[in-house]
């Protein structure tokens, strides 16, 4: 997919085009479905499994990576023709470990609890396959927007996965919505809670019914 | 594109230097925020070992209302200086670093719950502790009753039990199982051990057990250790304030 973007970029280069044409809306859109790096590309896996227990922390989680996403490709897009190749990995990594390393620091400032249940998870962002791979793929060769552009759908895509799969892991393993208890509030007290939902296999369960909803209705096949 | 090695060298020298920057800008620009976030943790945790808080509750009003702290060595007593002769501060004793010291050259915070009507009578006792579990720390605070023997109340927390097993010890579930456990059995000190495997049945333990953690059975073991080792150690301050 990676390389058929970057060919598609050098034929319809054009002076001046619009700020959200229809080549560039292609680039949010596609990740959220045909091109998901969750659910076709099955990147990001980790922490999908394991931040989504809870809608809160996840939601949290989401925020962090499509930051983390669009601006290491705004950066890595400004600065793609002074990065020598030798060292574009690390540089790479640099600029995503800080920008986690801020996402990191701020929710500790200011959002103790979540930084406690995420914090490793954050730091983790490093490592996620999405980010590194947009910045190999995308930003290295696109212009700033289009970066930018590229990191909102991919960010956007994970994030929808995940917050889908938390909403159900929530629902069904503790019985609330955003700690809401939403069984008691309907008088339903002793609904039976999944214990395998609150477990990353539950996580496993629902993003696999989502991939096949997903590709019963796309045609999607592997090859 | 190619580059000569020296623009790769000054290149990742620049960055470098600008990534520290950033990074050391951000940590000191956060900093007062992050204390601030760790000491209303730390009083949130501290307080419910003894009563069950709310979201929105006044942490840190409730805290400063009722709780005074002191510090005691392993024969009780209380510490008033630090080994560089400041005034000792409960709050600012470090239990990891005293976790890694023998347990008799330890620095023991002691938390005093007053009653809210009067504050100069002792309702509960809190205690912090820290241990291993399966994977990495666990710790608490386990609040007695003023008789010294009673388990009030317990907090947990850990850094990173397996979730849904181990990680259990930090819900309410698993600590309510604490409340009214006795830690002596006549002047011994016995404290309170947590079973192998799970009945969900309270009737069926004495007063010196409580129901364990199906598929955690190594983390009730660092549970009980950590429980064990620091009622030894806080057993000085006990003697000298129960009352039999």
């Amino acid at each position: 997919m990676s390389t058929e973007t970057l060919e598609q970029v050098v034929v319809e280069k054009q002076p001046q085009e619009q700020l959200f044409s229809k080549r560039r809306r292609r680039f949010v859109t596609d990740p959220l479905n045909d091109d998901n790096p969750i659910t076709v590309q099955v990147l990001g896996i980790c922490s999908a499994l394991a931040v989504t227990v809870k809608m809160e922390p996840t939601i949290i989680m989401a925020v962090s990576v499509v930051f983390v996403i669009v601006f290491s490709n705004l950066i890595i897009s400004l600065m793609r023709n002074l990065i020598p190749t030798r060292v574009r990995i690390i540089v790479q990594l640099g600029v995503i470990a800080t920008l986690v390393t801020v996402v990191s620091e701020v929710l500790k400032a200011y959002s103790y609890p979540m930084y406690k249940v995420l914090g490793a998870f954050v730091g983790l962002i490093i490592t996620n396959c999405i980010v590194m791979g947009r910045l190999e793929a995308f930003a290295m060769g696109n212009k700033p927007w289009d970066s930018v552009l590229d990191g909102l759908g991919s960010g956007f895509g994970y994030a929808w996965v995940i917050i889908t799969v938390s909403f159900f892991r929530e629902l069904l393993g503790s019985g609330s919505v955003f700690n809401f208890k939403i069984f008691e509030a309907i008088h339903w007290a002793n609904f039976p809670t999944m214990g395998l939902m609150v477990d990353p296999i539950g996580a496993f369960m629902v993003l696999g019914i989502l991939i096949w909803i997903q590709r019963s209705r796309s045609g999607y096949v592997e090859n | 594109m190619q580059r000569s090695n020296t623009y790769v060298i000054i290149f990742t020298a620049i960055m470098t230097v600008v990534i520290g920057g950033i990074l050391s800008f951000t940590s000191q620009v956060l900093g007062p925020a992050q204390k601030r976030s760790i000491e209303f943790d730390t009083k949130t945790q501290i307080l419910s070992a003894v009563m069950q808080l709310k979201k929105g509750d006044d942490v840190l009003g409730i805290y400063k209302k009722r709780i005074q702290s002191s510090v005691v060595d392993y024969d009780g007593n209380p510490i008033e200086k630090d080994h560089k002769g400041n005034p000792i501060d409960a709050a600012k004793v470090n239990i990891l670093k005293n976790y890694k010291k023998d347990p008799k050259k330890r620095e023991y915070p002691v938390y005093k719950f007053m009653k809210e009507d009067n504050p100069n009578e002792i309702e509960a006792y809190i205690f912090p502790m820290y241990g291993a579990g399966l994977w990495n720390a666990i710790f608490g605070y386990v609040a007695l009753e003023s008789d010294m023997n009673t388990i009030r109340g317990i907090s947990f927390g850990h850094i990173q039990e397996t979730p849904g097993l181990g990680a259990r010890i930090a819900t309410r579930e698993v600590q309510k199982r604490y409340e009214g456990k006795t830690i002596f059995e006549g002047n011994k000190l016995v404290s309170v051990i947590m079973q192998k495997g799970e009945k969900k049945d309270p009737s069926l333990f004495g007063p010196h057990q409580v129901d364990g953690m199906s598929g955690a059975t190594l983390t009730g073991k660092g549970v009980n250790a950590m429980l064990f080792n620091y009622l030894t150690s806080y057993k000085g301050f006990i003697d000298k304030h129960r009352q039999n």
